[in-house]
């Protein structure tokens, strides 16, 4: 059995802060139990943390992408923070480029951004 | 590219035969990296690499070797990487380096993304297996 990466509440927004060098099977259950806490705490946001992931690379990458498509149909904008400058430039050069993932430098500026982007859907 | 088959006689050695040994793989390749100096850039460039060839090599070759090695060549220095694996060998290797071909579930970005991410990339397969030799030099 592998480890899980835990999912936080905090009033209507799930925190993800991955903080272990991810293998597969843990970046599946993570989209799984993400998927589930967004309807069963009626979630209006998700912030994903990576500023620890020292990669990303096609599978994580593609996870990201997915996961905001998910929580999107399920009523819930993701917001993917603390991408580290070398990851970002790998990511690119490796073909992927996480279209329809919203990013946001840090927690606090993803914080702002689900708070206005949930303003104005209100 | 260059046969560095030398060097690895000397070389570091993780086995996969599933996903936490991808991790091992990576982790290995990414100590000897940080040890070579190399910039945090070209770091991240190689293990996401290693990362990319690794899964390849277990969902696709049903797991095998990677060896890695510091290598020197002509004033600078590097790291080699080979991956080997018994599997039934690609079929049809132009395709499989095609961005966004995919023969399974992924992205289609394992093999044509890594070769991007290094400075030297080979392949040898056939029915007995492949081997995927990578090199990224330091700055």
């Amino acid at each position: 059995m592998t480890d899980r990466v835990p999912v936080l509440k905090i009033g209507d927004i799930l925190l993800v802060s991955i903080q272990v060098d991810l293998e597969d099977q843990m970046v599946m259950d993570l989209q799984d139990d993400l998927s589930n806490r967004i309807v069963d705490t009626n979630a209006k946001g998700v912030i994903i943390d990576i500023s620890a992931l020292e990669i990303v690379d096609s599978f994580v990458g593609r996870m990201l992408a997915t996961n905001a498509s998910i929580s999107r149909v399920l009523g819930a904008e993701t917001i993917v923070v603390g991408m580290r400058p070398a990851v970002a430039m790998t990511l690119v050069e490796l073909g992927l480029s996480l279209q329809g993932v919203r990013t946001a430098l840090n927690l606090e500026r993803g914080l702002k951004l689900l708070r206005r982007l949930s303003a104005g859907r209100a | 590219m260059k046969d560095y088959g030398a060097a690895l006689a000397s070389a570091d050695t993780v086995s996969v035969a599933n996903s936490s040994d991808v991790v091992s793989a990576r982790q290995m390749v990414r100590t000897l990296a940080q040890r070579s100096g190399m910039s945090l850039v070209h770091q991240t460039k190689l293990v996401t690499a290693a990362s990319e060839l690794g899964r390849n090599m277990l969902v696709y070759g049903g797991g095998g070797v990677v060896r890695a090695a510091t290598i020197t060549d002509a004033g600078r220095s590097g790291i080699y990487v080979a991956f080997e694996d018994q599997g039934p060998g690609i079929g049809d290797l132009d395709l499989a380096l095609t961005d966004g071909w995919t023969s399974g579930s992924g992205m289609g970005l394992g093999l044509s993304g890594a070769k991007r991410l290094v400075d030297d990339f080979d392949i040898d397969t056939g029915p007995g297996g492949t081997t995927v030799r990578i090199v990224k030099w330091g700055r």
